[in-house]
Order: structure tokens, then sequence, then C-alpha cells
């Protein structure tokens, strides 16, 4: 570790790139809470979302308990039920995932990974925090209005998301109406920031194809957000025309619990294939910041160079404009033209293709590696193994006349789960155990670490690789209970408690990471400036943590790539991407010692 | 099927971008060290972007990209929604509209004008220029709401079919966007008026020129849709 | 070590679950086999890539564990595996797209000779269309849906002899191709019987469609696979596969539209004599007697009351062992010769006049009540006034001490389990909700503080008085 900043470094003529001007309050309002500087403003999405994502979490236990153990808590009633799974999913995908892992990671490491002073502007940037802010206060508010959220499940399918007979068509839909426009408003702002600073901002000798993976990651994954997300807004526009103004965009002519309604003519379907516009698109804006930031980690912590980087490149890129034609996979069973069937299921197919050469890169990156089991690597390894679990189970779901039995069943939950919860969630926590000794100084407690991961890791797995097994058996999804179903055999019922025990577990060890964020942060080892002596810019700061401006005097020059760990002839593992070729060291000692 | 409007924006935005990337990229072997201004590819000029694209620029163009996107995806539910229905009635455009478009463009020339008074360093048809540009805004606004309050008055009510629900629809998306570009404006305009030199105002007025030309396009195309549907 | 471990071990351990679990696709009772083996196909392929990717990566944790006096290999790409490893993949996709979508191929386009059955879904009900001699359903539309019109019939020829099925109880000869042309009232639903592989959603506005040719005699349950509100888990129905001659006679029982329509309502004064049998226990006005454990009837609708002395007839009700009550109601309903006959009765009950009753229980909280409550108000209507198309009776009026017993039976299932009882078995899954006594009671009291239509009318005269 001590070797970092020997070398001679030869910085950017100042003013080069450095015309930035950064505000520098003196209040500590100004600078903890009004902040423009992206690493603040990085910390308060991150705990926002953290926070919301406990509430989710809760309403997850509260559904496993109702699954687990039907007609014990007189709490959960079937509108409770429904309004747990509606704010569950909500929350998670969007208010949860896509604003850690781009405005938290994202704010955090794009600037400092890119060495760029700040956000390209920070006004902006800060705005964007509190216009997310905004969005989940007004979520929440939602389960205290009459009648409380709304229990439409996520997609907030009309005709039922406006319709009598679901919970929360009062105030509950509108407010997640009015909830979601306001993320969609402050997202913009956000991503437009994260894809001008990427664009636009990297410093000098820093090329396109020497970022860093989590860049790339997190850089594609805005640009599709930034894509896609309007397909939303103009569906919870038009659906909310349908509500209040009485126009059928989406409402067809029906009946309201016997009543008539006023709609006639409108199309659901015209919505669906709106919301999947949008909502495959999400899966991958989940997805690609976490591909990313696994690469980084897997790479630093085996002390490998990634395997590929271009094809990973590459990858990302075409499954960012594949995921935009592959929506109405979501659809097979819909009603809608059944011939679409035969196209959407090529396109997902397609798709298989470089999701399965980044596992294979990932894998190879390991292999001849010298991989240090730390706890960010017992995750990434975690992640590999969940996500070839989910991606593959994505199979049976993509290929469309596999989905006929298995959609709405409980292996689609499974499956997305796996893929898209499990599987990121564990990059999320990874991340935080690979980057908080650069965010705060100090390293998290291993031990703890370690507790967290195998709980989390085995625990999460004993909930949803079962689930598969109730979606071959035909168990619908979005059941406040199976009663007597003939077809469902009475052992699921144990199979559910099971699971249900699990996701209890799994919730509480989450308290270990917590205490461990906490306990660390005033009594954990000092970290250094380059812990795990890695490469990217964000380790060569002056300072531990980066102060505003993020780096000292003068922006670090780029020579090489991220990921030169290993190479032949140079004293060291690791050549940080700022050192020039000039000021490496010659490997002196016996030759051939490289295995 | 009419996700296709969507599909080829982009389609369009992909293959720019991906171009752009593969031509920074090819024959690139990234894990090659190279000294910072060596002057290969490799060095200063690998996909960093001329000193013209700006950070202000740039982030312009991105949000007219997420713009077209949303204005992409409202067209392609209007085709859809058309294809879908059996209860279509297309609605009579009225004659304002003509007019209102007329105000448009002239706004957009004369923001165009106050952009080249910026640049010039001339302060009195700078003034004149936003001045003229955002009062022919204001208009085109005005002329929309009337159009509405005629369509209304007529019976041509927003629930009465989707026709008229996609005609206020897309005009209201239009004129959201149009008030957003106001508020820029009027921003410029304010800190003229204290006192700001053309120069020091001429970043963002040219945005807002850019912004106008753009929302003129697209005024143009939805324009071209409800007429010819 | 411990990494490599647990991922040999739950590689493996996966898979072995998978041979050894017990859970797996329910039996097979439709012509697609083919859909199985496309599940099949992709179970081989994949679990092959599972573990081959699994055992790969614990076997390269273990040999290239950190080691302080090596280093790793420098190798930032290899072209031919990177093209090896695509290639592979690119064949293995599509040896799964490719039978994937020749079985789709089929899944879309039904046999010429198939028969047709209608699917009306409903908030929270199955019903079901026959063509009828004529081979041709008549248009429909919800626009023209009502009381006596359940199906939205459009006036057209081809459309009077629709035989109509409201129970959601449905037959279907084996090994006759059928398409199931599937329609909704409301919202979306999706008709779904697992063994049949074959599903598909229904959209109000428009038709879709499914076909398949059931192949295993049987009985099957049909179950909502697309949320459609709160007692989308409560959506089920039946569907028996039967032979040819058993279908044909089951099919000529049920009535046309046009018989439907055809038939006399029911006869008040005829309904009048017959309920003075009734009236030795429900009072002559239908008030009810406590003390006899007689319910009040005035208040309910005819139709429900038709159904429950249906029920009571064909013994689907009341003949439950614990239902004692009920078991002596029955031969009472069966005093009633034919439906005839108990419509009369049910129109004649439904013009009696209707009283207000008082509390006779005090043990329920109804602010606790009121919350449970929403559950139930989704099908009786927020005032517990009663919807005819979710076919929730009246609750608002009715005597507490019978809406807690029969909520208790519900629960215990002593009432609403036969498989006649289509919403009596709605009734249990539902009342479950209610987990303990307390919360039964609860809802009582909170029902008993619905306004009663007579009390309503009560208040409306007094007012009027003051003026």
């Amino acid at each position: 570790m001590a070797e970092h900043g020997q070398h001679s470094v030869q910085h950017a003529a100042a003013g080069e790139f450095d015309n930035m001007e950064l505000v520098h309050p003196k209040t500590f309002l100004g600078k903890y809470v009004w902040s423009q500087d992206a690493k603040v403003i990085a910390i308060q999405y991150g705990v926002t979302a953290i926070a919301i994502g406990l509430v989710a979490l809760v309403l997850s236990i509260l559904m496993r308990l109702q699954l687990g153990f039907p007609n014990t808590f007189s709490l959960i009633d079937p509108a409770s039920y429904l309004q747990y799974v509606t704010m569950h999913g909500m929350i998670m995908v969007v208010y949860l995932l896509t604003a850690l892992f781009l405005g938290a990671f994202g704010n955090y490491l794009i600037p400092l990974m890119c060495g760029a002073r700040d956000m390209a502007f920070p006004y902006l940037n800060m705005l964007s925090y509190w216009f997310y802010l905004a969005a989940v206060l007004i979520l929440m508010a939602s389960f205290f209005v009459p009648g409380g959220a709304t229990g439409a499940g996520w997609t907030l399918y009309p005709p039922q998301a406006i319709s009598p007979g679901t919970p929360g068509i009062d105030g509950g839909i509108l407010l997640m109406f009015a909830s979601l426009s306001v993320f969609i408003a402050g997202f913009t702002m956000g991503g437009l920031n994260y894809v001008v600073t990427v664009l636009q901002a990297r410093t000098r000798g820093m090329t396109l194809m020497r970022l860093p993976l989590t860049i790339w990651g997190i850089f594609m994954a805005t640009v599709m957000a930034l894509l896609a997300f309007p397909a939303l807004l103009v569906a919870i526009l038009m659906m909310l025309c349908d509500m209040l103004l009485g126009t059928s965009f989406f409402m067809p002519e029906m009946l309201n619990l016997g009543e008539p309604s006023a709609h006639e003519g409108g199309s659901p379907l015209l919505y669906q294939h709106l919301f999947w516009f949008f909502g495959h698109p999400e899966v991958y804006i989940v997805a690609l910041p976490a591909f990313g930031i696994v690469s980084d980690i897997l790479a630093t912590h085996a002390r490998k160079n990634i395997f590929g980087y271009r094809m990973m490149v590459w990858a990302i890129i075409i499954i960012a404009v594949l995921s935009f034609v592959v929506w109405a996979h979501h659809m097979f069973i819909s009603g809608m033209n059944p011939y679409f069937g035969f196209l959407f299921a090529t396109t997902t197919l397609i798709i298989a293709v470089p999701t399965a050469i980044k596992v294979y890169n990932w894998v190879l990156t390991l292999w001849r590696g010298n991989i240090r089991m730390t706890v960010p690597m017992l995750f990434a390894i975690g992640f590999i193994f969940t996500f070839v679990n989910g991606g593959l189970s994505g199979l049976f779901l993509g290929n469309v006349t596999v989905d006929v039995p298995l959609a709405d069943t409980y292996f689609v939950v499974g499956h997305f789960h796996m893929v898209m919860a499990v599987a990121p969630v564990l990059v999320v926590f990874g991340a935080i155990y690979h980057w908080y000794p650069k965010i705060t100084g100090r390293m998290l407690d291993d031990t703890l670490g370690k507790i967290h991961f195998w709980v989390t890791f085995l625990g999460t797995y004993a909930i949803f690789y079962p689930m598969h097994f109730m979606g071959f058996a035909g168990v619908p999804r979005r059941y406040y209970g199976y009663g007597e179903t003939s077809y469902i055999p009475d052992s699921m019922q144990a199979l559910n408690a099971f699971m249900s025990v699990a996701a209890i577990i799994v919730a509480l060890v989450q308290l270990v990471f917590f205490y461990n964020l906490v306990r660390s942060y005033f009594h954990g080892r000092e970290a250094g400036p380059n812990p795990w002596q890695a490469t990217t810019l964000e380790w060569q700061t002056e300072h531990t943590p980066p102060r505003h401006g993020n780096f000292g005097a003068e922006l670090p020059v780029v020579y090489r790539w991220a990921y030169d760990y290993g190479v032949p002839g140079a004293k060291h593992d690791f050549l940080p991407q700022n050192m020039p070729p000039e000021a490496v060291e010659a490997d002196d000692t016996v030759p051939g010692r490289r295995s | 099927m009419s996700m296709t409007v969507s599909l080829v924006f982009l389609a369009v935005l992909m293959a720019v971008f991906g171009g752009w990337l593969f031509s920074h990229s090819v024959g690139v072997r990234p894990w090659e060290a190279q000294a910072a201004g060596s002057g290969q590819r490799q060095g200063l000029g690998g996909g960093q972007l001329p000193a013209a694209a700006t950070a202000p620029r740039v982030g312009l163009a991105v949000f007219l990209a997420v713009a077209t996107s949303l204005f992409a995806l409202t067209v392609s539910a209007y085709l859809m929604r058309q294809e879908m229905a059996h209860d279509w009635r297309p609605l009579a455009v009225p004659g304002l509209l003509w007019w209102n478009t007329a105000c448009l463009v002239l706004g957009s020339v004369a923001l165009q004008l106050a952009w080249q008074a910026a640049r010039r360093d001339q302060l009195p048809r700078l003034w004149r220029g936003l001045l003229v540009g955002g009062g022919f805004t204001i208009a085109f606004i005005l002329g929309q709401a009337l159009a509405w309050w005629q369509l209304q008055s007529g019976g041509i009510t927003l629930a009465a079919n989707p026709a008229n629900a996609f005609f206020f629809l897309l005009t209201a998306l239009h004129a959201v966007h149009l008030l957003g570009g106001l508020f820029a404006w009027s921003r410029s305009l304010f800190r003229l008026q204290q006192g700001a030199t053309p120069a020091a105002v001429r970043q963002s007025v040219e945005l807002c020129a850019l912004y106008w030309h753009f929302l003129l396009v697209v005024w143009g195309i939805l324009f071209a849709l409800l007429l010819m549907t | 070590m411990a990494m490599a471990i647990a991922v040999i071990v739950l590689a493996v351990g996966s898979v072995l679950f998978f041979f050894f679990s017990p859970w797996y696709l329910t039996p097979l009772a439709s012509n697609w086999g083919a859909i199985d083996d496309t599940i099949q196909i992709t179970l081989w392929v994949t679990g092959a890539v599972f573990l081959a990717v699994n055992l790969f990566l614990a076997y390269v944790i273990v040999r290239y564990r950190y080691n302080q006096r090596r280093r790793s290999q420098y190798d930032p790409e290899n072209k031919s595996l990177e093209l090896w490893l695509t290639g592979l993949t690119t064949l293995g996709i599509a040896g799964l797209l490719a039978p994937g979508l020749v079985v789709w191929a089929a899944f879309v386009s039904p046999p010429e000779d198939a028969h047709e059955v209608e699917v009306v879904g409903q908030q929270w009900h199955w019903s079901f269309r026959f063509p009828g001699e004529d081979g041709r359903f008549g248009s429909a539309h919800n626009r023209f849906i009502d009381e006596h019109n359940p199906f939205g019939l459009i006036d057209d020829p081809a459309g009077q002899d629709d035989i109509l099925i409201t129970a959601p109880h449905l037959l279907l000869p084996v090994d006759r191709p059928v398409k199931m042309v599937l329609r909704s009232k409301d919202v979306l639903h999706n008709v779904k019987v697992a063994n049949f592989r074959a599903k598909m959603d229904m959209v109000p506005g428009q038709t879709s469609y499914f076909w398949f040719t059931p192949t295993e005699l049987g009985e099957y349950e049909i179950v909502c696979a697309q949320l459609c509100g709160i007692a989308h888990f409560a959506m089920r129905g039946r569907v028996e596969v039967v032979e040819q001659a058993t279908f044909d006679a089951w099919l000529d029982d049920q009535l046309t539209y046009a018989e439907i329509a055809a038939r006399d309502p029911g006869n008040l004064e005829a309904g009048e004599s017959r309920y003075t049998s009734c009236a030795a226990c429900h009072g002559a006005e239908g008030q009810g007697n406590q003390a006899l454990n007689a319910p009040k009837l005035a208040g309910l609708d005819a139709w429900y009351l038709e159904r429950q002395l249906e029920l009571f007839r064909s013994g689907a009700r009341g003949t439950h062992e614990d239902d004692v009550l009920g078991q002596q109601m029955r031969p009472f309903a069966s005093m009633l010769p034919d439906r005839q006959a108990i419509a009369d009765v049910a129109a004649y009950i439904e013009t009696l006049p209707e009283r207000p009753l008082q509390a006779t229980l005090d043990a329920g909280d109804p602010e606790r009540g009121a919350r449970r409550y929403r559950t139930c108000a989704n099908c009786h209507g927020q005032q517990g006034q009663g919807i005819r198309a979710t076919n929730g009776p009246r609750l608002a009026g009715m005597p507490d001490w019978y809406l807690e017993r029969q909520l208790q039976n519900f629960r215990q299932g002593i009432r609403g389990r036969h498989r006649e009882d289509p919403y009596g078995n709605q009734m249990i899954e539902m009342a479950q909700v209610l987990v303990d006594d307390r919360a039964v009671s609860d809802v009582v009291a909170y029902i008993a503080t619905l306004p009663q239509p007579a009390m309503a009318v009560a208040a409306a005269n007094a007012r009027d008085g003051e003026e």
C-alpha cells in the first residue's frame, strides 16, 4: 500500500480541463444539505434509497408472513397484501435500485473515476436529489391517504389500477402517479449530468476504451433510463387523463362492479406496450451498473485484468440496444396479436448471447488470477452464481412457448428476484464494502461482513430457488392465499413457511450490516488512500475521503486502462491509471516468478 | 406496428452513438499504456468531444433526445390507439392552428436573430430579438389555448373521442415544453435587465434558440400528424 | 475455499433438488405435451450450462486462490476463446428457440375442427357460452350488459340459441380440440387450468383465444392468473372433461339465451301462498325469529333467495353434518317443486316490508370491524347493500346473530364447501381473512351500524315531518 503515490505523476496543465467553477459553501447546511458536491449528493441519494428500501423490505416480510402462515395475522387482509405487493415492487425497482445505482453510485463514482472535479451541472444535480426526495415522500404519503396505497401491482395495469375492486383507487394511485412523475423529472436532471459528465468531462488520456466498466455500465444505464422513462411518463399521463378527465386512452367499455363505466374504446394493451417499453429497459437499467461494478470488483480483488474488455463494453452496448426491442416478451399471453410472439421470442433469446459472454468473461477474469477472498469478492462471486441462475431461468420465460405455462406463476417471481433483485443487491453490498474505505476513510469490519454475506447469499437462495418449483406446479402469483386449490399439493405450504422463515432471517441479518456501517464509521481500521491496491482514479486522490473537487491542485492524467493488474515486468502487481509508462518500476526479482 | 416510430428514433440515435464509439474503439488495444499527448488515438483524442461541444450544449443535445423520445412515444401511442380502435373520429383541425404555427415560426426566427446579435455583441438587437421571440411564443401558447376553448365550446370535448383526447394531450405536452423554454428565456431577459453583457447571456440565448427550433420541428411533425389523420 | 464449497454444494444441490423434490409440473391433461417437451429441453440445456459454469467457477476459486508469491496471468483478450464461447452459446440458444417457435406456431393456430367455447371473466367469477346449434356466437358487447342480459348479447339472431352457463362450471368433451374465446366484462383476467398448460389473458374491449384438446377425463380447477383486484385469489372455477355423450346430455340441459328470456317472472300470488309454510318460522312478514334460529328474509333480493333455495333443495347447502340448522331448512326447501315455485316465493319475499333490527350482540368493536369490512365491501357494497354483479347479497339490516353464525360456518367450512356452491366456495376463502372470533364479531358489529334502508326511509320521513 505504501507504494502508492511514489511514482511521479504528470498532471494536466491547470485550466486545460479544469475550468469548472465549484460552489464552496461555508455553512453546515450548505455543505451537507444543500450541497452541490456530487459525493455528498451521492450519499444523500444512498441514504434515502436505503431508507425507503427498508420500508420495502418490511413490506416483503409482511407478504411472506401471510404466505408462510396464512390467516394468522389480522393486520394483513387481501387489500393490504396487494398494497404490499405493489409498493414493494415499485420501491425496490425504481426508488431503491435505480436511485442507488445511478443516483448514489453514479454520483460518487462518475466524476472520480473519469477524473473530473464534479458533475457537469452541479446545481441541477442537487435539484435532482431534492426531486427524488420529494418523490419518495409523496410515495410514502400514499400509505396514509384514505383507501391507502395502490394495490394494482407494480405494473399498474389499467383498467384495474383505476377501477373499483382494487385497493387505493382514490388517493393511492394518484400519489403513485405524482411520485413517479416527480421521480422521472428528477432523474432526467441527474441523468443529463451523468451522461454529459462522461461524454464531456473526462480527464486527459481517459479515452472511451480506458473507462472502467463501472462507468460504462452506469453510463449506458443512464442513457437507457433517459430514453425509457418517457414511456412511463406518457403512460401515466394518459392513465391520469382516463381517470380524471374521462378520456378513453386505455379504458374500454366495461363494468365497475356491475355499474357501466363512461369509457369506450380504449385499449388496455396500449398501456402494456408503453409500460413495458419502459419496463424492460428498466431491468437493464438496474442490471448494467451491477455488471459494470462487479467487473471492477472482480478485477481488483482477483489482481487480474478484466478478460475481454472490448467484448465487455460492446456487450453492454448491445444489451442496451436490444433491450428496447424485447419488451413484448412480458406480454406473450396478454392477448396481443399472437404472431408478435415469434419476433419477440427471437429478439429476447438473442439478448442472452451478450449476457452469457459477460458471465464467461467474469469467470475468465478469475481464471489464472490471484484471488483475494475479501468481502467484496465474496459478494461478487455470489452475484455470479445468482445471476447465472436467474439468467438461465430467463431462457424459460423468454422462449414464448415455455412461457405459456410459467407466466404469472411463482417461476416468474423466482426468476426476476434472482436476476434483478438478489443479484444487483449483492453487487450493491459488494460495492459498499469495496468503496466504503474511500467514502469514509475506514474499513468495514471483515467478520461482520462475512456473516452478512453468508446469511444473505444462502438465505436469498433458499427463498427464491424453491419458487421456481412452485411455478412448475402452476402456483399463480399475487395470490393472497391458496385455500384449497386442488392441483397444489399440501406440501407446498411447508415450503412456503420455510421460505418465509428464510426471508425473516435474511432481513434480520441486514441489521448486522447497518451495525457494521455505523460502528466502522467511528471505530473502523484506518483505510489509507488505496487499501485494495486498485488502479482506478478514485483510489489515487490526494485526500481520503476526497474533498470537494475530488483531486488536488491538478487533475490526474491517464496513461493506461483500469485493469493493469499483474503486468509482466512491473515491480508492483498493479499500475494506477495515472502512472506514466516511464514511472513504472521494473521487476527486479527473480524472472519467471509469475505463474 | 406503430411502435416503429419510437424504434426508428432509437435506432438512429443508437446508430450515431455506436458509430461514434466504434470509430474510437476499432483497432484500439485498450491495455496498451501510452503517454498522454503522444498524438495517437489512444492519447488525447480517443473519444474526447470537440472543444465546441461545451457541457451546456451537450446537455441540451441529451435533453432534446429525451424530449424526442417522449414525443415519439406519444406519437406511437397515437398511431397505435388509432389502429386498435373502431371509435376513432378524426378531428377537424381548427384553422387557428395555422396562425399559431406562423407565430411559432416567427418566434423561432426572432430568437435565432437574438442569438446572432449576442454573438456580435449588439445589445439593442439582442433585446429586440428576445422580446419579439418571447412575444410570439406567448402568442402561440395563447393561440393554442384559444383553439382548445374553441373546440371545447364547439362540443369537441376531451372525453368525447380519442382523437380529441390525443389532440389535447399532444398540444399540452408541447406547450409545457415551451413554457419550460420560456422559463429559461425569462432568466436571460432578467440577467440582461440586471445589466449583463450580450456575451454573458450568449450561451443561454443560444440554448434557447436551439431549443425553440427543436420545438418548432416537433410542432411541425405533430401538426402534420393531426392534419393527415 | 468456503466459497468454492458453497458454489459446488449449491450448484449440485440445486440439480439434485430438481430430481428429488416432490414438486414439478402438474400432470398433463391436454395435447400440449409439446410445451412440456420444450420445458424439458430448456431444463437440460440450462442445467448443463448451470453446472458447467459453476463447477468451473468453483475450480477457479480453489486453483487461483491468493498466494502472495504469485502473480495473476496478464491476458487481456483471447480472441479464439471468445469466438468459440460466443459460437457455442449462439448454437445453444438457437437449439432452445427453434422448438419453441415451432410449438408456438401450433399454439396460435387452432385446428379447423375445433369447437368453440366463450369464457367470460368478471370480478370475480367465470361464465361460459356455447354457440348453440347454428355454431355461431351472437355478437355481444359490454355496453349491453345488465341484470337480465349478463352476457351483453346484442339483438342478433345468431345469439338466440347461444347456450349460457352462468355458473363457473364447464364441461368439455374429451379428445376434441376446443378453441377458447376469451372476453372480459371489467378488468384483465387470465383463464388458467394448470393441467392444460395453455392460458391467455382476457382483455375488456377485445377478444383473445387459445386452444387445446383435453386428453384426460377428470375434473380440473380453473384459476385466474392475472391480477384482477382484491378477490383475485378467490376467482375459481371448475372444468370437467367427460365423454362426448355425457357432454351432449349436459349441454342439452342448459338453457339458451332465448329460453332464459322467455322464462316467466316470479308470480306474487303463487309466491304468497307458498310462503305460508315459511311464515311459521321466518314470520308472516319475513321479519325472522331468533328463538327459532330463523333469519330475517325481508329486504333480501330475489336473486339471492332463489339461489339459496336452489342450494337447499339440491342439497348443496344444509347437508354438512355440523350444519344442524341448515339441515332443518332442507325439507322446507324441498317442498318447492320446481324453479318456478322458487321464483314465485322469492319474488313474494322481495315485496315484504322491511323493518329495522336491533343489534343483539355487543361483543364486537365496530371501529375495528370497519377495517375488516373493507374486504367485504368489494362484493357486498360499501353500505352492505349487496351487489348483483358480484353475487354479493345484502348484509345491511340482516340480523347480526345470523351473520355471525354464517361467517363462522364459512370459516369452518360448514357452509359453502359443496362443489355446486361456487359462491359459498368463494366465501370460505374470503372468510379466512377473519383470523379469529373477535374479527368476526367486529365485522358483524360494523355491519350492524350500516344504514338500513328502512331506517333511511324513516329518517327521511322524520325530516319531512319537521318541515
